[in-house]
């Protein structure tokens, strides 16, 4: 099965969601949608506020369950119950609120909910932490992701906007097999933030995850996505590979003008 | 992004000296370590003024005694401050523990063995906190507060009707000399303190459901999107608080030889008192059960102190507030401190 062999088939799409229906009382967020997104490939999802791309991500990451509509990750259909079974799909979100514990330090948020522990045959909640091997992971990670963080045994509540995006991104990262989805990840940074932030992008592409952007910033699209899906009132509208030349039909396709 | 932009920023964050910002890093530093370390060194400084102020404050008996009188508190209160961790609040503990002890005496008068009537109480602890537990999670309450009111309310009163308002004295010997007697100079109930304290510390520190406590306090709702079992954690966290108060049921029926409708009367706010007198943060995930050990011995110890110092009963009352005021500010101190370290650290870069 195509599951066992992703890297084999790289024309197969690794995720994807077809006719995607889903409803809020009489409000209809998400009417027939479809995506496909490949292994390697920064898929941008583009759309004025109320669209449906955070619903969408949102069903695709188990927060919420589609009404009608597939989702195929590697050739096999999926239920996703909760955002538990989203990431034993191999699918990580970085959430906009970036879900980080200010209290804890950034090794522990990495292995938050997944913490290394044993022995295995006690119950789970009851098993002792790892501390060791969590902490080396860490910082094995944090250096091959480039990423500049002084002070690892600080608690996150102690660190810049920007770190704190790089912890979110990076800790997508520790677990990420397929697909990772970002959810306006430089919204809040200031441009050298930003900047490590898009690198940081590039590199969990590189490492043959596929990405799901969903931003406002129609630079970092152009300079990063192969293709840009749109949707408007729930309904994908088009679809494009941005350059710097067709930015201004994209923003069109956007507002709907 | 260009390079203007770079120099641009730098010229912002430059004005001000690099030295400037340094020492100003370093006294914010040192102030959160202060505060860190705050609750340990007051009580340090409170035992030194104390033993100039009464000769009498630092003899083994009166030593003793703190411990004794501390015990109970103490246990209850490393219950509390898993209740705290989770942004949580457990008000039943004290009639909780009023109706572990009942209930413990009629089980001796039924004729049950130590064994049975220790079991009861703790049990009947648990029991206790699981209804506030489940209430609070499964009914969807928006905070603690009322349910744990409510069986603050219901256990007094279930407690009252079975021992008719009346203490119904009677105890084991075992459970008797526990409260009494000491062993190897320290009073009993120490040794139960202490076996209790390291087993919450290694529960806290070292297992993965420790790790979920602090998760659900930093974040509840990025601990669900983390694939934590939040319900099952709250929960767990007021069934042990609801034990320790059984476990505080066995020892001061021990003491007095009794079970008592009237035992545990204002536990909670001691408990709550000594969880942030010791410096566990009341916004929840932060602390560890060393604030609620010192928090603990700090209370006995201005207890202590203010009768030997022939203070009245009445002013220890107004003394504990005014601490737990003090408290509460320097935990408020140290959120501004923090936020001011991560904007120092933002500016001068890693």
């Amino acid at each position: 099965m195509t599951q066992h062999l992703p890297e084999a088939h790289p024309q197969h799409p690794v995720l994807s969601v077809s006719g995607a229906c889903k409803r809020f009382g009489s409000v209809v967020a998400l009417d027939n949608v479809s995506i496909d997104v490949h292994r390697g490939e920064i898929l941008a999802l583009l759309g004025d506020n109320g669209a449906g791309k955070s619903t969408l991500i949102k069903c695709i990451s188990g927060v919420h369950r589609l009404d009608a509509g597939d989702v195929v990750i590697d050739g096999a259909a999926n239920v996703l119950r909760s955002p538990a079974d989203a990431r034993l799909a191999g699918i990580e979100t970085v959430y906009q609120d970036l879900a980080l514990f200010d209290n804890l330090t950034p090794a522990q948020n990495f292995f938050a909910g997944r913490e290394i522990a044993g022995p295995r045959w006690f119950p789970r909640a009851m098993r002792f932490l790892n501390k060791r091997k969590m902490d080396e992971q860490t910082r094995s990670l944090i250096q091959s992701l480039n990423v500049s963080l002084p002070h690892l045994d600080a608690v996150v509540a102690l660190m810049s906007g920007g770190q704190r995006q790089a912890i979110a991104v990076a800790r997508s990262a520790v677990f990420a097999r397929k697909v990772v989805i970002l959810d306006e990840p430089t919204a809040a940074l200031g441009q050298r933030e930003s900047r490590k932030v898009l690198d940081l992008i590039g590199a969990l592409r590189d490492r043959g995850n596929a990405i799901i952007l969903i931003t406002h910033n129609m630079e970092h699209v152009t300079e990063l996505a192969c293709r840009a899906v749109v949707l408007r009132q729930g309904r994908r509208v088009g679809e494009l590979v941005p350059t710097r030349d067709n930015k201004q039909e994209l923003v069109s396709m956007i507002v709907g003008a | 992004m260009t390079g203007m932009d770079e120099s641009l920023e730098r010229e912002v964050a430059e004005p001000r000296s690099a030295a400037v910002a340094n020492s100003e890093n370093i006294a914010v530093a040192v102030g959160l370590k202060l505060l860190g370390a705050g609750a340990v060194l007051i009580l340090i400084g409170l035992v030194l003024v104390l033993s100039l102020l009464s000769p009498y404050f630092l003899s083994p008996r009166n030593l003793g005694n703190i411990l004794a009188q501390t015990a109970v508190v103490c246990v209850v209160a490393m219950g509390q401050h898993l209740v705290i961790l989770t942004k949580g609040i457990d008000l039943s503990v004290g009639s909780n523990l009023a109706l572990a002890s009942v209930l413990g005496a009629l089980s001796f008068h039924a004729g049950a063995s130590t064994l049975t009537v220790v079991a009861v109480m703790v049990v009947a602890g648990a029991a206790v906190g699981a209804v506030n537990g489940l209430f609070y999670v499964y009914g969807r309450l928006p905070h603690p507060f009322i349910i744990t009111l409510a069986t603050l309310s219901i256990a007094k009163g279930i407690a009252l009707q079975l021992a008719d308002g009346r203490a119904i004295p009677g105890m084991p010997p075992a459970i008797r000399s526990l409260g009494q007697e000491a062993f190897a100079g320290l009073p009993g109930s120490v040794f139960v303190v202490a076996g209790v304290a390291g087993l919450m510390f290694v529960l806290t520190q070292s297992t993965v459901w420790g790790r979920w406590v602090y998760a659900v306090g930093g974040k509840a709702d990025a601990a669900v999107r983390m694939g934590i079992p939040v319900s099952a954690v709250l929960v767990s966290t007021y069934v042990i608080s609801g034990t320790c108060a059984g476990i505080g049921a066995v020892l001061l029926a021990g003491r007095t030889d009794a079970g008592s409708p009237l035992f545990g009367n204002l536990l909670e706010l001691d408990t709550i008192a000594a969880v942030i007198i010791g410096g566990a943060s009341f916004l929840g995930g932060r602390g560890h059960i060393g604030h609620a050990l010192i928090g603990a011995i700090m209370i006995g110890v201005i207890r202590n102190a203010l009768n030997l110092l022939n203070v009245g009963v009445f002013y220890q009352l107004i003394v504990i507030g005014v601490v737990i005021v003090i408290a509460v500010e320097a935990d408020v101190l140290r959120n501004h401190l923090e936020s001011r370290m991560r904007v120092l650290r933002a500016e001068t870069g890693p």
